[in-house]
Formats: structure tokens, C-alpha cells, sequence
């Protein structure tokens, strides 16, 4: 069995067992996402990992689809070591207080991924070990890859250091 | 009460004030399992090391929570390169971004090119000539081989033998002098283009190549003869950093990290790209996970790039470098300047560029000398990428190394570090 009938399978049992939550499925070039409800997230993807060795956590990251419902969007991308198969899960958030439960429990590697979600969407993890910025410091009070950030960034945005030595 | 003290013992953190406190909570906060035996004479410190520090490779922080010379917790802070290409991205055309990718994974340049275009010819449905494919392969070998080299040289310094440098440097000049006349540049070399390469290589970068792999084996017998057995060399790596085959997984190592604790994790067998189906190369795998078996992974693999650039120069077929699609690709130079309808393409491909259907996303992956390293592509159905995330190898392996980190010597930090091999420009995105 190739690696895309596998595939097949595997997202029609997910149907079969989490039935509603399951929503859509989208392929282009032979990816495949497939777009589940947020309250169910953690469960599908404990699920994944127990009943399918989707063991492999290679990122989690966000997405600004600047629509006013459901606007943020967060992908999960697993592969199993095992059969192989790459399997793109991904949901949508809304725009106001956006926030999702951790995976760091299922994946310890999703630690740095969803600091990167906060960094640069603004998505809160909930049960989070360490929810701070990643990249940016923690003084800075933006949220750079959302779309209305200007490309030019915020003047006065950050504190830099005065340029001229002390003079006391 | 006690956090605010240690930090501002000697004087208030001048600079970025939140993120100073927030930094030293969150390394008070971090729950390890970490055994000591109870020190009465209270030497219990946090060390700050970096970001300007020279065994560091870079702009990496630690914070170091040591007992003695025993390291109890860390923290990486990581972020002083970010330059936002994401953003950079979605306010370029594909092509024109291309050459941003040269400056994250500074040490492979052309890895990362190919890994864009690659991702961009997947969602856009391109077709590659075959030529186009097998000097891409070669390009990518050698930015592993130079990649390797900087690791190799740095990785020993840091175990203290300072003239290794010097001959492992020796080496990536030829390596440049090779990528000068390979794509007119030594370094940042943005040779590869959407639909194909800039230009094919001509009989004296073939030579060059030829002759490269006709005495680099010999070098590599040689640095192995030295290190191998070496006493200093050989105690200050076994058995250091080590992480275990379960927190390889649950961490999601990338890259000869993985390789180095006995998962054959590598995209060239996993999902091939380009022409690595067709020929013959092994992954060389280790069992024991710590800073010796990166080492020797990486030796091996430099052995089997050399393998797969003897094998591309002998399959590789004549004919064209980039695809006659004039909305796919750029039109050659000769086009452009005596015909009319090639400028016009030229034009379009500069103020519109190429454009994958609207609403779809896809995932290109390759392997990088660092590890997996992919683009993920949303599109809009204009030029510009509505979303383009890179999963960087260093950002994945750096997360793993603050694990690697806890409960081994002070001593060690640098060669854990040079071990992991990380480069900034590629975690900070």
C-alpha cells in the first residue's frame, strides 16, 4: 500500500471517529489538509499519535487568512516514522482572543513552535509550559506577521540603547 | 522576590526590561530531574552567556543555572538575528526572494535556494529539465561538503586544536573558488532559478569538480587519521550531550542529530527529490547519540557527497538548464536583449512573476546539510506568497539542545553547541 492510499485510510477512519469535527479536506501537487474543528484538536491529534505512530512532530505554525471570521489558522504538520505518511492537520481561529490547548503533551517538540504562533499571531496556548516570545522580545507589544503589521515596522516600536556613551 | 534580587543585584537591567525578567523566571520555573549531591559551599550561580561570544557560532544566549561546575537547568534565548524574511517574503515575487534564503543558512547557500525553488515548482506545477536537476544535485552536495567542513573545523576548535580550522578552511576556499565559476559566486551564490539554473556549468567547473573529488577523500582519510584515536579529541566528545533514541523522536531532531541516535530520518530516502532515486548512496546511521557519533555521521557523509557528485557528473544528460515556458520561468539573456517578446517576459517575470493557482497550499522539503528544511507555500494566486513558513533544521535542533544541556558539565557547553551545529541567521528566521 502506497503512501498516499494510506493516507486515504487514515483520514476516512478519522472521519468515522470523530465524525462533525472532520470538516474538510483540501489536496494540491499530492498534500493533503485536512481542516478539523478547534475544540477537537487535541484529541485528534492524541488520537493520531496513539492509534497511527504519528510520532514525529516536524512544525506547527500559523497562518493570517485577514478574513473577519475564523481568521487565524493554525497547521499541524506530523509524520509517522513508521509508514512514513506526512499528514497536514490545520484549524481555524477566530480573530478576537484566539486561543487553542497546547500539544506540548503529546509532542514536547511543539514547546518552541507554538512560542513562535504567540511571537508572531498572537494565538494563546492554553497549559502552555513556557508561553513566552521566541524571536522578539517580550517588550515588544505586536504581533509581526499579522497582516496589518506594516512591513516597515512600528517607529518607536522598540527601546534601543542610546547611541552616545554616558556622560556623568 | 528572590528572582527580582538576582537580577538586579548588580544594577537594573538597562535594556528590554521585561524580557530580562521574564528570561530568568521562565529558568527558575523549569522543572529537570537533574541529581547533585548537596553543596555546602553554596556555589549555586545562573551564568549568562552570549550573545556576543565567540564559541557560541553566532548570536545564540544561554542561561546557565549551574551548582559548581555541574549545569543544572538552561535556557536558550534565541532572536538576535530575526530579520522577519518571513514577512520579507510576502511582499516579494518568489524569485525575488530567492536570494534572502542565501542569507539564513549562511554556510549552505545553495541548499536553501534549491529548497525555495523546489518548493515553488511544486506548487506551481513547473517541469524541471533533467540537466537542470542534476546540477542542482551537485550544487547541494557541495554546500553539504562546505557546510560539513565549517562544522568540522569550528566543532574541533571549540575541543581546543585551533589549526584544524585552518585546513578544514583550506578546503571551503577551493569550495568557493569552485562556486565562483560554478554561478559567479563565492559565497551567497543564488544560482538556482524557478524552472531550472542560471547557467550551465561550463568544462572548467567540471574539471574543478572532477579534481575536488579526486583528492577530498584523501584530506578526509587524513583528519580522520587524527582525530579519530586522538586521546584529547575522543574523551572530550563520548558520551557528551547525549539524547536518548525517545527524546530524539519526541523533540523532532532534525538533520545528522537524529541520524546520530539510529533513525534513518533523512528526506533523500524519505520522500526524494530532484534525482536521489537514481543513484547510489548510503545514510550512515549511529546508535549512540552523543557529540562523537554527530561527528562521525558527518564524516561519512561528506564520504557519500563525494560519492553522489561522481555519480551525478557521469549521469548527468545534455540539454537545456531551464524549462521554454516564458510564464514559467525567466527567458535567457540572449532573449531578452534581441527580441522583443523576450523582454516583454523578461519584464513580467520581474513585475509579476509566476503564479500558483489561488487558495492552495503545499509543502516542499529537503535535506538541507542541517537537517529537514522545508517551505511551506499558501497562495492567493498572485506572485507574492500569501504565506511562506520555513521550517528551519537549526531552530528544531537548537530546541533540543537546551534538553541536551541539563545536567552535563560547564566545561562541555561549547562542544555541545559545535556538536549540534546550529546556524542563527537559519533559527532566527
Amino acid at each position: 500500500m502506497n503512501k498516499t492510499e494510506l493516507l486515504t485510510r487514515i483520514l476516512n477512519e478519522l472521519k468515522d471517529e470523530f465524525g462533525d469535527a472532520v470538516i474538510e479536506s483540501k489536496t494540491h501537487a499530492g498534500d493533503r489538509q485536512t481542516r478539523v474543528s478547534r475544540e477537537k484538536i487535541h484529541e485528534i491529534c492524541s488520537w493520531l499519535k496513539e492509534k497511527h505512530s504519528f510520532d514525529y512532530l516536524v512544525d506547527v505554525f500559523g497562518a493570517d487568512r485577514f478574513t473577519s471570521e475564523d481568521r487565524f489558522e493554525v497547521i499541524y504538520h506530523i509524520i509517522s516514522l513508521k509508514t512514513g505518511v506526512r499528514i497536514f492537520i490545520k484549524t481555524w481561529l477566530p480573530e478576537e482572543n484566539p486561543q487553542l490547548p497546547t500539544v506540548t503533551d503529546i509532542w514536547p517538540g511543539a514547546n518552541w513552535n507554538e512560542r513562535e504562533i504567540w511571537d508572531m499571531y498572537g494565538v494563546r496556548f492554553e497549559n502552555h509550559p513556557d508561553l513566552r516570545r521566541i524571536f522578539l522580545p517580550e517588550d515588544f507589544k505586536y504581533h509581526p506577521l499579522r497582516k496589518e503589521f506594516p512591513l516597515l515596522g512600528i517607529p518607536g516600536s522598540f527601546e534601543l540603547p542610546s547611541t552616545t556613551p554616558d556622560s556623568e | 522576590m528572590e528572582l527580582k534580587n538576582r537580577i538586579t543585584d548588580k544594577g537594573k537591567p538597562t535594556f528590554f526590561k521585561e524580557h530580562q525578567i521574564a528570561l530568568y523566571k521562565s529558568l527558575e520555573d523549569k522543572h529537570t530531574t537533574v541529581e547533585v549531591e548537596e553543596d555546602p559551599l553554596g556555589t549555586r550561580m545562573i551564568l549568562n552567556m552570549g550573545p556576543q561570544h565567540p564559541a557560541t557560532h553566532g548570536v545564540l544566549r544561554l542561561l546557565l543555572e549551574l551548582e559548581g561546575e555541574k549545569i543544572l537547568r538552561t535556557r536558550l534565548d534565541i532572536g538576535y538575528l530575526h530579520r522577519g524574511v518571513e514577512k520579507i517574503a510576502e511582499n516579494k515575487t518568489y524569485q525575488e526572494f530567492m536570494p534572502y534564503t542565501d542569507r539564513m543558512d549562511y554556510l549552505s547557500p545553495y541548499s536553501n535556494n534549491v529548497a525555495l525553488c523546489e518548493a515553488v515548482e511544486k506548487i506551481a506545477d513547473v517541469q524541471v529539465p533533467e540537466r537542470a536537476q542534476w546540477i542542482r544535485m551537485i550544487g547541494c552536495e557541495l554546500a553539504r561538503i562546505s557546510s560539513h567542513l565549517l562544522y568540522l573545523g569550528a566543532m574541533v576548535m571549540d575541543t581546543g586544536a585551533i589549526s584544524f580550522f585552518i585546513w578544514t578552511f583550506k578546503e571551503r576556499e577551493r569550495l568557493y573558488d569552485i562556486f565562483d565559476n560554478f554561478g559567479g559566486h563565492r559565497f551567497t551564490i543564488s544560482h538556482s532559478r524557478i524552472g531550472g539554473v542560471h547557467n550551465d556549468l561550463s568544462p572548467d567547473v567540471i574539471k574543478m569538480i572532477e579534481d575536488f573529488c579526486e583528492e577530498f577523500p584523501e584530506r578526509l582519510t587524513d583528519w580522520k587519521k587524527l582525530l579519530n584515536k586522538n586521546r584529547i579529541f575522543y574523551d572530550r566528545n563520548n558520551g557528551v550531550g547525549r539524547i536518548t533514541y525517545d527524546d530524539a523522536i519526541k523533540l523532532g531532531v532534525t538533520g545528522p542529530n537524529i541520524r546520530a541516535v539510529g533513525v534513518p530520518y533523512d528526506i533523500r530516502k524519505f520522500d526524494p527529490y530532484l534525482k536521489y532515486d537514481e543513484v547510489d548512496f548510503e545514510i550512515p546511521t549511529r546508535l549512540e547519540g552523543d557529540n562523537l557519533a554527530r561527528y562521525y555521521i558527518r564524516m561519512e557523509e561528506m564520504g557519500e557527497s563525494i560519492k553522489i557528485i561522481k555519480q551525478c557528473l557521469e549521469k548527468m544528460p545534455k540539454g537545456p538548464i531551464r524549462t521554454d515556458d516564458a510564464k514559467k520561468s525567466y527567458p535567457s539573456k540572449d532573449e531578452v536583449y534581441y527580441s522583443m517578446e523576450g523582454l516583454i517576459h523578461d519584464f513580467m517575470m520581474t513585475d509579476t512573476g509566476i503564479c500558483p493557482p489561488e487558495g492552495v497550499e503545499s509543502y516542499k522539503a529537503i535535506e538541507a546539510p542541517k537537517g529537514e528544511l522545508g517551505f511551506y507555500i499558501q497562495s492567493d494566486g498572485t506572485g507574492h506568497p500569501w504565506r511562506l513558513k520555513i521550517n528551519s533544521p537549526s531552530f528544531t535542533n537548537l530546541q533540543a539542545l537546551e534538553k541536551m544541556l541539563d545536567g552535563e558539565m560547564i566545561a562541555d557547553t561549547v562542544v555541545m553547541i559545535g556538536g549540534v551545529d546550529p546556524v542563527m541567521g537559519d533559527s532566527d528566521k
